[in-house]
């Protein structure tokens, strides 16, 4: 699903941020992204997510070198993908329910045909009563929630979650981390960025490790 | 969706749908300081480039006006001579222009009229028997017909020697290269305020994306194609194209309504007699109020045009 060989990535003409990566990702494989503040572990979600492009290497998404990739087709690639990012992006000027419901919005669908869904998917995460409140009022855990809620609703073969219990008391972190396991177990690849070594404990899963811009896995 | 022992659902599952629960927002923000600045903008240009083509309109149907009262008559003048008989001269002028082919009909001015027209400039009570004031004889053309005047006039001259054939063709030209030089004027106001538009809705858009940086982000993200992002921002600016031009149309209307008042409001007036005389009855007509109305219209049609241009281009650069 995922293959990075070689992968080395340089903003400007500054030293490599990430060097020589290696590692593949399954279909319907769980694992952790893990490494101090700074080491590189966002950075290396947004080349996952194309945000970025390597200064060198390879990267395989979904069978294919991102490289070569035109607009539609990685478009339909990032349909296949959902994001949880570490700050939430929320979109402040929607409810909560239009930001869940916006991946489903970008694909033109009808409101009447998603609705049902979202507001289901809402009340799963415990945000139904706050489905039209604005980000702003919300708290942290309900963010979160709504970011992850918005990352599920098209139900994407790669999950990519950064830091999401960073901003929720242990009791909903766990919460959140039984929440993604049980997505692996319903199909989804899920990748956690996170340097939460309890929450790490919880579930055993390998380990992408990143340290001073080299990862290795800890399986 | 998957069932978790510490993620029950809400009892509320079974609750009734909330009716109407998305709001149709815009994706991108509209109702902010930026946006509200730039319709202002908008309406101001709209105004400025609506009031430039109502002149415009206003100059053309004048100029119709000049050249169709103008160009179907010809004067005769008769200069008075001691050695002549002005009214036998008159007389005489008078029956070859009636023979004339294509002449409706001939009136010679009397000279009371004549000397009447001298009253703006000599004033009133003055005995004019002494001056040698000219006569006139005006000639009505019949609709469509072209008198041979390239024979008329020499063989005038020389029947009667002091009579000079003004067919108006010098006032007709100056008349029209004026009203041609105020159209032509207009319309390059026209495109200057629509030019200035298209470059004020390009910078809004840019400070519009700049500042949503992190909105049209997420939508690429959460799988948005750049033309779902352009259209977005395209539909905000036509929007805000509409209202702006929306605004400024119907204030470059109300401003030339309330003009036309003041004109037939002083109509009365010497100086409104010539200002009429210049410019007609003051009135755009249905030819002006459409005008206007595409003025807005394109103001609209530009301003989302431009922005999805600068999106697109913006997009490109982020890629």
């Amino acid at each position: 699903m995922v293959r990075f060989e070689n992968v080395g990535l340089r903003y400007g003409m500054g030293p490599e941020v990430l060097k020589d990566i290696n590692f593949s990702i399954e279909p319907r494989s769980f694992q952790y992204l893990t490494g101090p503040s700074g080491a590189g572990k966002t950075t290396l979600m947004r080349l996952i997510l194309m945000a970025l492009k390597p200064t060198r290497g390879l990267v395989n998404l979904f069978g294919q070198d991102v490289s070569r990739l035109d607009a539609p087709t990685l478009t339909a690639f990032r349909r296949r993908m959902g994001v949880v990012f570490q700050d939430f992006r929320l979109l402040d000027h929607l409810t909560v329910y239009e930001n869940v419901a916006l991946p489903l919005r970008v694909l033109g669908k009808e409101e009447a045909s998603y609705r049902a869904e979202v507001v289901e998917l809402l009340r799963w995460v415990g945000l139904g009563e706050r489905m039209h409140a604005v980000p702003a009022v919300l708290s942290g855990g309900e963010k979160q929630r709504a970011a992850i809620a918005r990352a599920l609703i098209g139900r994407p073969e790669l999950l990519l979650a950064d830091e999401p219990t960073g901003n929720v008391d242990p009791g909903l972190g766990r919460r959140l981390l039984r929440l993604f396991m049980e997505l692996q177990q319903l199909g989804t690849a899920v990748i956690i960025a996170t340097h939460d070594l309890n929450l790490m404990d919880i579930y055993d899963a390998p380990r992408l490790v990143l340290a001073d811009g080299h990862l290795h896995v800890d399986a | 969706m998957p069932e978790t022992a510490e993620y029950e659902p809400e009892p509320a599952r079974e609750k009734p749908l909330p009716v109407n629960l998305r709001r149709d927002q815009p994706l991108v923000p509209v109702d902010t300081v930026a946006g509200r600045a730039l319709m202002a903008v908008i309406a101001i240009l709209t105004f400025l480039a609506a009031l430039s083509a109502g002149a415009a309109v206003l100059a053309a149907r004048a100029s119709e006006q000049w050249r169709g009262a103008v160009s179907d008559e010809m004067t005769i003048q008769i200069r008075p001579d001691s050695h002549r008989g002005i009214e036998e001269d008159v007389a005489r002028a008078v029956a070859m222009a009636q023979a004339l082919d294509g002449i409706e009909s001939v009136r010679a001015v009397p000279k009371a009229e004549s000397d009447k027209l001298l009253e703006p400039w000599l004033g009133t009570g003055l005995d004019l028997v002494e001056l040698p004031v000219p006569r006139l004889i005006v000639l009505k053309l019949r609709p469509g017909a072209t008198p041979d005047i390239a024979r008329f006039g020499p063989a005038l001259r020389k029947e009667v020697p002091t009579a000079i054939l003004d067919d108006h063709r010098l006032w007709v030209r100056r008349l029209s290269a004026m009203a041609s030089t105020i159209i032509f004027s207009g319309f390059v106001v026209v495109l200057l305020v629509l030019t200035a538009a298209a470059l004020a809705v390009a910078f809004a858009t840019r400070g519009a994306m700049a500042g949503s940086r992190e909105s049209v982000e997420v939508l690429h993200f959460v799988g948005a194609d750049d033309d779902f992002i352009a259209r977005e921002f395209q539909s905000r600016f036509i929007r805000l194209g509409l209202r702006g031009g929306a605004a400024g149309g119907v204030a470059a209307i109300v401003a030339i309504a309330f003009l036309g008042f003041l004109a037939s409001f002083w109509s009365t007036a010497p100086e409104a007699e010539q200002l009429q005389a210049l410019f007609g009855a003051f009135e755009i007509g249905w030819a002006g109020y459409a005008a206007v109305l595409l003025v807005a219209i394109v103001v609209a049609a530009i301003a989302g045009l431009v922005s999805r241009i600068t999106v697109r281009h913006y997009l490109k650069m982020l890629a």
